[in-house]
């Protein structure tokens, strides 16, 4: 493995694996009903003490 | 672990610590060596008088987040203190004291001990109140939270003695030297299991957001901690060693290290305790927990690559500044993000900044994190960075990052915690918050102020030419030229201080049990009809 192909790994695959992941976390977030479940994870830190 | 097991380690800890130091090369590896020795003795007699009844699993464990609470005030005064001496130094040179108390080890010291000795003790005791009450769970591996405690306490009182008496590895914001990287990862591996084992047996569903950001926290801080301070000793039992990189490898490598060190130990860690206080003490869920979300992962996938902006104009190849510059630009967005929604926490509820001193302190924390996060990008910009680097107002950026969003989030964690930790009714005085909060704001904005000023001063004279191509200015006019600024300068740190002090006196008097016979907040007049 040489520092070349490393960096081109890094700036095509390692991107876009980048890229999916993070797009696919916002995705799940505003998924539909995902403020629903929001909700009640913001109402955590409320419930007790 | 059996009785017999931790007796042993703890003598095997004492014997090594005295093969130690009857081998050590240098006088500073000798000292610690005793230190350790005494610390092992300490530990076998609290092993043998130790109450080894288990607890109630259903309770949550407090000892370590209220001794916690004390070690953040105390390292926070120690901290400040430390600052006014310093800015005292470069205002008034006379008062470096050869050779322990030169400005050269008194500025590490300085960082270190508000870093942290009093952010990561912050860190530490919110992180245990935190992931307890959000995951219904006791923490996990019993007197293992203790260890991390006193072991934290033990690294920073290796690494300050070491500064002092001449020890340094050169890298900034990670100057111990090899022996003291190596107890700071043992003490770090375990914070990692006692909060992650406490994640993994909770009773609440789902993860709370405060928990994510402190995982991210612990588990970026371990990889750049290790990474950055891998290093070659010279001998076993002495303290010098020479880091594996070298050259501009090692430079970024530091700065990948120190930049993320402002992003997940200054920056996440504290967003952790944003999402946890701030909606407990406004009483009112965060705006938008989608946001939040959205928030923590824009900050995960940006900041690893904003270190390279320490490093413009310098041998580090011009791709990877401009990368540096451009996700550093990036993280406007997320920072931003962050700051609405903690401030529109408070919406339906603003009356709260005017009744409520905590509730202004976490305000004032939330607005300076957003006048930090948008002057740092615009300071990664080269041609900004051609005036602002190496010039007093970078430290003014990371004095309105670092007193003010650092600074206020955790006065008002602590002000939250201490009548809570010690079963008291409220504080010993809320008038008192009050005057924290202006001590500190005032100290702040003057601190920021007087360095903006200084700093471009300087950056315009350090560029200064004339028509035939000489500089006009000499380096020895540039300082003399900011000699006004730094007395202002050390003037705001003593306002700060005294900030820090009034703290210091209410926490006191709050876990003594005391009232402060006091005129409330608002008076019946002032409310509105």
């Amino acid at each position: 493995m040489t520092y070349e192909s490393l960096r081109q790994a890094a700036d095509s695959w390692g991107l876009l694996y980048m890229v999916i992941i993070f797009l696919g976390v916002i995705a799940y977030t505003f998924r539909p009903g995902g403020r629903k479940s929001a909700d009640d994870a913001a109402a955590i830190p409320l419930k007790e003490d | 672990m059996s009785k017999a097991i931790e007796l042993s380690l703890a003598a095997f800890a004492g014997l090594l610590a005295l093969f130690m130091a009857a081998g050590a090369q240098d006088a500073v590896y000798e000292f610690h060596a005793y230190l350790f020795f005494i610390v092992a003795v300490l530990v076998a007699f609290w092993l043998i008088g130790r109450d080894v009844t288990a607890a109630d699993p259903d309770s949550y464990m407090d000892g370590p987040v209220r001794l916690g609470v004390l070690a953040t005030v105390f390292w926070g005064i120690v901290g400040f203190l430390v600052g006014v001496v310093a800015a005292s130094q470069l205002a008034w040179p006379d008062l470096n004291i050869e050779p322990w108390f030169n400005f050269g080890r008194v500025r590490p010291l300085h960082t270190s001990a508000v870093v942290f000795a009093f952010g990561g003790n912050a860190l530490l005791c919110t992180s245990f109140y935190v992931v307890q009450r959000t995951c219904r769970a006791r923490l996990f591996g019993g007197d293992l939270a203790w260890f991390v405690f006193w072991g934290y306490q033990f690294f920073i009182v290796l690494a300050a003695t070491g500064y002092l008496l001449g020890n340094s590895q050169s890298k900034e914001y990670a100057e111990p030297e090899w022996y003291i990287d190596l107890w700071l990862t043992i003490v770090w591996v375990a914070y990692l299991i006692v909060f992650l084992g406490t994640i993994l047996r909770r009773k609440e569903p789902h993860i709370y957001v405060a928990n994510w950001f402190y995982l991210s926290f612990i588990v970026t801080v371990a990889m750049l901690h290790v990474v950055n301070a891998l290093a070659i000793p010279v001998s076993l039992t002495g303290s010098k060693s020479y880091s594996l990189f070298s050259g501009v490898q090692d430079a970024l490598t530091q700065w990948w290290y120190g930049h993320n060190a402002v992003g997940f130990f200054l920056t996440a860690g504290f967003l952790g305790m944003m999402y946890y206080f701030v909606p407990k003490q406004a009483e009112r869920p965060v705006y938008s927990y989608r946001l939040s979300i959205v928030h923590f992962w824009s900050l995960i996938f940006l900041y690893i690559w904003a270190g390279p902006h320490h490093l413009h104009y310098t041998a580090l190849p011009d791709w990877a500044q401009t990368l540096g510059m451009v996700f550093s630009i990036m993280l406007w967005m997320p920072s931003w993000g962050g700051m609405i929604n903690g401030l529109m926490t408070l919406s339906g509820a603003w009356d709260k900044i005017r009744t409520d001193p905590i509730i202004r302190m976490m305000v004032m924390a939330l607005a300076f994190y957003g006048m930090s996060t948008f002057e740092g990008p615009m300071m990664s910009v080269k041609s900004v960075n051609a005036l602002s680097h190496y010039t007093d107002w970078t430290i003014g950026h990371v004095h309105s990052g670092a007193l003010g969003w650092v600074g206020m989030i955790s006065f008002g964690a602590i002000y939250f915690l201490v009548p809570r930790l010690y079963g008291r009714e409220k504080l010993y005085s809320l008038r008192m918050v009050n005057w924290h909060f202006w001590l500190a704001t005032l100290g702040i904005a003057a601190y920021a102020g007087v360095m903006w000023v200084s700093g471009i001063m300087q950056g315009l004279m350090w560029r200064e030419y004339d028509p035939e191509g000489f500089l006009v200015y000499s380096f020895a006019e540039t300082v003399d030229a900011m000699h006004p600024f730094y007395v202002a300068r050390t003037f705001a740190g003593v306002l700060y201080l005294a900030g820090g002090l009034v703290m210091a006196y209410n926490v006191a008097m709050t876990i003594m049990g005391r009232e402060r016979n006091e005129q409330p907040i608002v008076t019946a007049a002032a409310q509105p009809a």
